[in-house]
């Protein structure tokens, strides 16, 4: 085998502490080495073109490359290599930047480690072999998980490309928190108007299999070929049979028993309700808890209400299995709440606040509602404690957010753009109002959004006070707000009749729970990673799987569907050929040696073993034995290490040439 | 007669030996009756009170550990300080030599000794509340209902959160517990952890006044006829301090001030002058429900 | 504007809020602020830095003693963070602090303003520096010389030292007949024991007047 050895000064970052033409020289004597040579920068077009003519000329076989990191330049290297005609996993890197000169000053021993490492390259890619890609099928559909904006849009994307998509919605209506808003920043329109077109076009597209009210239970397999067992709760209405017609909703006798969560606890809602009037699908759901047939086996006023037999009390929570090749994870957030937090909670509440205790003391979302036309004061803001017109309205930004002391660190991005456009709303509708916000910093970068701002100080006269608030009490039906403006250096007391709290927003309980099913890793607080900060920004670190929205981190809407499109992208890409080539550094048990242990079933960490039986002529099992799926194996060797009779390896990293490469030392 | 068993240390505080006679009083009566066994420190010294901490933070440290050392030495391994500044200058210190071994260090040096720094510490809600769970009920003779009790914490007794073991530093529940014990009602007010002024109480008057007067005015406005206090210095200044209120507001509404103590021992049938409530500068009429009930027993 | 360059550093130029005497402007300015004598000091004093406050303004909302200071406690705070130490030991906010601990208790940041006034205050001491709230400071002096006299606190002879010294002579006069005779205000003190190491103690703390570092 003829060798090749190429040394890269990278600039003079390699060669500033290692003595990269020695290195060459010294290297060009090792046994099997045809031809060594140094370059200032091996990964530029003359670097690449210097390998292949090497190859060419001393007829090499396989080549190392002494340079940065492997996860740098690594698959250049190799695609030089195929150029040139040699099989890419012939290709060995040492690290002669991040674990040489980088970390060590003296040159004369970097000098002497640098020969160290490209001679055990070389031992290794002695004994090489060559590799070739993997070959995978894909199944051209996507799981979309969470009907919000974000869902929706991705939703849509995908379907519009051509392919299946099955949206899977834990509410009984898909449109998440958008549906909630009154009117969106910084144009004012209506949240409601620009959505529900999408949420109907949604409902109505042959390509998208709409589950509302449904909840993914687990999800199984690879990029390519997920399998996503999924609960579709009893909604105890037949859905093929329900017209929506609204006669049961109307008629149940339960009036003020359950608090309807679309209203954000403003309204009541019967105990067979639609959540709201354009609710998609528009069918309305039983709830069990408060319904007076499942507490006593008596009432049926729905029963009798409907005239097409739709209600079904014995409807039970169905499984479903879809087969999908990618999925993407849009399942938005929720808002921080400044009450008293169960022990051991993450979060701590606001005591100094009333811990949410005052009625007219309410969050973003609630003012959203009292705000919305459709809303439970039909658009007139009004108190929630006697349904009088508050007159001043003290806004307070970053509760909960930028407060480390009450477990949360990070800044929620949108509120500083929804208060400026809550104090307009409420300047537009009560003429001789006064609104008050306290805010730490203004944080308005996007497009129009500090001209928004500014509109509402200079326009609506909005009174923007910078400093936290201390304390907030009642007295005499009026919130007392101790706060200091700390520009002027003078304390500000306000008697509010109504406060809105922007408060954090925050992943959903059960997040790092679905991130477990879904198997993608998330951050302290349950928001989901990303692959890259920077450059994979809606992929998730597991392959196939791509993020949108708030459950990512903090997004306002442009941004969540800006995200939503660029997820779906990411599945259309995937759907661009037949199948998928994946690398072959992947596990093989020899099956002769295999003992059925399982030990390697136990560690790893993607759930590629499976049990396979071992038949004799007859036709009769003699034997289990590991095997790894090469689809979902991802090459970490974890099974490799722990294999007691040694009958797993891991491809391109073997026993013999591991040791090779330890030996070369 | 409901007898607890438990013997604690006990740290006075120099207020209990005069300005606050009456809460010393009372509560080595409660504890006798309830059978808590106070023994109090054999040669204590003053724990530094604010002048100390507020100008020499090696002084405060060193005057606060010098009891909690008497109290190892003597064997006492828990101390009951009913002031709640002592209470919370003993905490602190200990806080700050269990976090910073330099601290301790030094302290240990002006003390000339070693220091383990394993005395708990306990205030007058912490010895009612956990440590006698249910005593007060089982040794009730009167049933203080018919006072409608304003709960006053102030500062020291719920900060800082994370040394002190309160219920909640904003919203504490605890002494409004043992309240509800004697049998009396308890008010919702607003002004439960704000302060009084504390120890300006006579360097700078007119700002104690103020504040004192805003707590008491909190408190009548939601119904209080009695505030009731566990600290020396909240009562100087919302007690004492009424009578300058009352010169300078003439429309000003007095409310009686009663150490948490005081309560307890009125509902476990000690008389007012026992529990030295007629050393208060307001006086305290019961109301004629308990007075009726004391008629028939 | 002639202090506003100086060795190429942006020069600070203090002068706001009435408590920053305004000749100290070439003075107090460290071209690194967190590197200045007061700064360290603090954090040596507080086991804090003082960076660790972002100027929300939460406590000086809540302070209870607010409405009587010219400085709110962030400004001071402030003062520290910019090395402007003039202007923090000058400011009478930090004798006005009453220690009630609410700042620390609702600080975002877990900032213990609490303690960073005690030490502003100390250093203060340290340095020389007469505060204008002489009352608070003669205050604190009386009391501490009763509990280096007795190992007590003298209530009797705190009120008569105090007088003496602040001259406030009628204060309260009409309080302590009353206080004598329901035995509150006791006429002699009580004293400890062994009051050698209470002396000692005050021995090794006492401030001795420090010099820039």
């Amino acid at each position: 085998m003829k060798i090749g050895v190429f040394i890269c000064h990278c600039g003079e970052n390699i060669s500033r502490t290692v003595d990269c033409p020695r290195v060459a020289e010294t290297c060009e004597k090792i046994p099997g080495v045809e031809f060594s040579i140094d370059y200032k920068y091996m990964c530029s077009d003359p670097g690449q073109k210097l390998i292949k003519d090497a190859v060419e000329i001393h007829k090499l076989d396989a080549i190392v490359v002494g340079s940065c990191s492997p996860n740098m330049h690594e698959r250049t290297f190799r695609s030089a290599a195929v150029a040139a005609g040699i099989n890419p996993f012939l290709v060995e890197i040492a690290n002669l930047r991040e674990h040489c000169s980088w970390v060590h000053e003296d040159v004369e021993s970097a000098t002497q480690k640098a020969i160290e490492l490209v001679r055990m390259a070389v031992e290794k890619v002695k004994r090489d072999k060559p590799l070739s890609k993997i070959k995978v099928p894909v199944t051209k559909r996507v799981l979309v998980i969470g009907g919000g904006i974000a869902g929706i849009q991705a939703a849509l994307d995908v379907a519009n490309a051509g392919y299946d998509v099955v949206l899977v919605e834990k509410e009984p209506s898909i449109g998440g928190h958008m549906s909630q808003l009154s009117e969106t920043f910084p144009t004012l329109d209506c949240s409601q108007c620009i959505l529900t077109p999408r949420m109907v076009e949604v409902n109505q597209h042959p390509r998208i299999k709409l589950l509302t009210y449904s909840e993914v239970e687990k999800i199984e397999g690879f990029i390519g070929n997920f399998k996503a067992t999924i609960r579709k709760k009893a909604r105890h209405i037949n859905e093929d049979i329900c017209s929506g017609c609204g006669q049961c909703v109307s008629k149940c006798p339960i009036k003020k028993k359950a608090f309807s969560s679309f209203e954000e606890g403003l309204a009541y809602r019967p105990a067979v309700y639609i959540p709201f009037p354009q609710a998609v699908p528009n069918i309305p759901v039983i709830d069990e808890s408060v319904c007076t047939y499942y507490r006593n086996g008596k009432c049926g006023m729905c029963v009798k209400a409907c005239d097409r037999q739709a209600i079904d009390f014995d409807q039970k929570d169905t499984m479903m299995v879809a087969d999908v090749g990618a999925v993407i994870v849009a399942t938005g957030y929720k808002l921080y709440s400044i009450g008293k937090q169960p022990l051991g909670s993450k979060y701590k509440g606001y005591g100094e606040y009333g811990y949410g205790k005052y009625k007219d003391v309410i969050d973003g979302l609630q003012f959203e509602r009292i705000a919305s036309a459709s809303g439970p004061t039909s658009g007139e803001i009004k108190r929630p404690s006697d349904g009088k017109e508050p007159k001043k309205i003290v806004f307070i930004q970053c509760v909960g957010s930028r407060d480390p002391a009450k477990g949360i660190s990070y800044c929620s991005k949108i509120c500083c753009m929804y208060t400026a456009k809550q104090a307009m709303l409420f300047r537009h509708k009560v003429h001789d109002g006064e609104a008050y916000v306290f805010y730490m910093d203004i944080r308005a970068g996007g497009k129009m959004y500090e001209e928004f701002v500014r509109r509402a100080i200079e326009e609506d006269h909005v009174n923007y006070i910078r400093g936290r608030v201390s304390r907030i009490y009642e007295e005499n039906g009026k919130y007392i707000v101790k706060g200091e403006d700390t520009i002027a250096g003078v304390p500000v007391n306000i008697d509010a009749d109504m406060v809105v709290l922007a408060s954090a927003m925050i992943p959903h309980d059960n997040a790092p729970g679905l991130a477990q099913k879904v198997g993608i890793p998330y951050d302290k607080y349950g928001f989901y990673n990303e692959s890259h900060p920077k450059l994979k920004p809606v992929e998730s670190t597991t392959a196939g799987v791509f993020l949108a929205g708030a459950c990512n981190a903090p997004r306002d809407i442009p941004e969540s569907v800006a995200m939503a499109s660029a997820a779906a992208s990411k599945a259309i890409i995937l759907f661009s050929s037949d199948s998928l080539e994946r690398e072959p550094v992947v596990a093989r048990v020899n099956e002769d040696l295999c003992a059925g242990c399982f030990y390697c079933r136990k560690v790893c960490p993607f759930g590629a073993v499976e049990v396979r039986d071992i038949k004799d002529m007859n036709g009769v099992v003699y034997k289990e034995v590991a095997y790894i799926n090469q689809g979902v194996c991802q090459g970490c060797g974890t099974c490799t290490a722990t294999c007691l009779s040694k009958s797993i390896e891991l491809a391109g990293f073997n026993n013999e040439e591991i040791f090779a490469e330890i030996a070369a030392l | 007669m409901a007898d607890a068993g438990l013997t604690y240390g006990y740290f006075p505080g120099c207020s209990q030996k005069g300005s606050a006679r009456e809460y010393e009083m009372s509560l080595l009566k409660v504890a006798g009756k309830l059978g808590i066994d106070l023994k109090e420190i054999d040669d204590w010294s003053c724990c530094g009170a604010t002048s100390a901490h507020a100008t020499n933070h090696r002084l405060a440290n060193a005057l606060a550990m010098r009891n909690m050392l008497l109290a190892e030495q003597q064997g006492l391994e828990t101390l009951v300080a009913p002031c709640a500044a002592c209470f919370n200058r003993l905490i602190t210190t200990k806080a700050e030599c269990r976090n910073h071994p330099e601290s301790k260090k030094d302290v240990e040096e002006l003390l000339s000794a070693s220091v383990s720094n394993t005395t708990s510490i306990l205030n007058v809600i912490d010895l009612f509340d956990k440590a006698s769970n249910g005593l007060i009920g089982s040794g009730r003779v009167r049933d203080m209902k018919g006072l409608k009790a304003a709960c006053y914490y102030g500062c020291l007794l719920v900060r800082p959160p994370e040394l002190i073991d309160t219920d909640d530093s904003e919203q504490p529940d605890s002494m409004e517990r043992i309240v509800k014990a004697t049998g009396a009602d308890v008010v919702e007010w607003n002004y439960r952890t704000e302060c009084c002024g504390a120890a300006h109480s006579i360097s700078r008057r007119d700002i104690v006044v103020d504040l004192s007067k805003r707590i008491i005015d909190d408190a009548l406005m939601h119904g209080a006829n009695v505030i009731i206090v566990a600290c020396p210095m909240c009562h100087t200044n919302l007690d004492m301090r009424q009578r300058v209120m009352r010169r300078m507001y003439p429309s000003h509404k007095e409310i009686p001030v009663l150490y948490l103590t005081e309560l307890i021992g009125l509902s476990l049938g000690f008389t007012e002058s026992e529990l030295g409530i007629d050393l208060h500068y307001i006086r305290f009429n019961m109301p004629n429900e308990i007075m009726n009930q004391t008629a028939q027993a | 504007m002639k202090n506003s360059f100086r060795n190429g550093f942006h020069v600070l130029q203090p002068g706001f809020g009435p408590a920053a005497p305004a000749k100290t402007a070439s003075d107090e300015v460290y071209p690194n602020a967190a590197h200045s004598y007061i700064a360290k000091e603090v954090a040596a004093k507080t086991f804090q830095d003082v960076n660790l406050c972002y100027q929300c303004g939460k406590c000086s909302a809540g302070c209870p003693v607010r409405d009587y200071m010219a400085d709110s406690p962030n400004k001071v705070v402030r003062f520290v963070q910019l090395g402007l130490e003039q202007a923090a030991l000058n400011s009478t906010t930090p004798w006005l602090c009453a220690g009630c601990l609410t700042c620390s208790t609702r600080c975002p940041n877990d900032f213990n303003l609490a303690k960073f006034m005690d030490a502003v205050r100390e250093i203060s001491i340290e340095k020389g520096v007469k505060t204008k709230e002489k009352e608070i400071s003669s205050f604190h002096e009386a009391f501490l010389r009763q509990v280096r006299l007795f190992g007590r606190s003298y209530e009797a002879g705190l009120v008569a030292d105090y007088k003496l010294n602040t001259l406030r002579l009628l204060q309260d006069v009409d309080s302590a007949p009353g206080m004598i005779l329901k035995g509150k205000l006791s006429v002699l003190p009580h004293k400890v024991k062994d009051r050698k190491t209470i002396k000692n103690i005050f021995g090794k703390t006492t401030h001795k007047k420090k010099r820039n570092g």
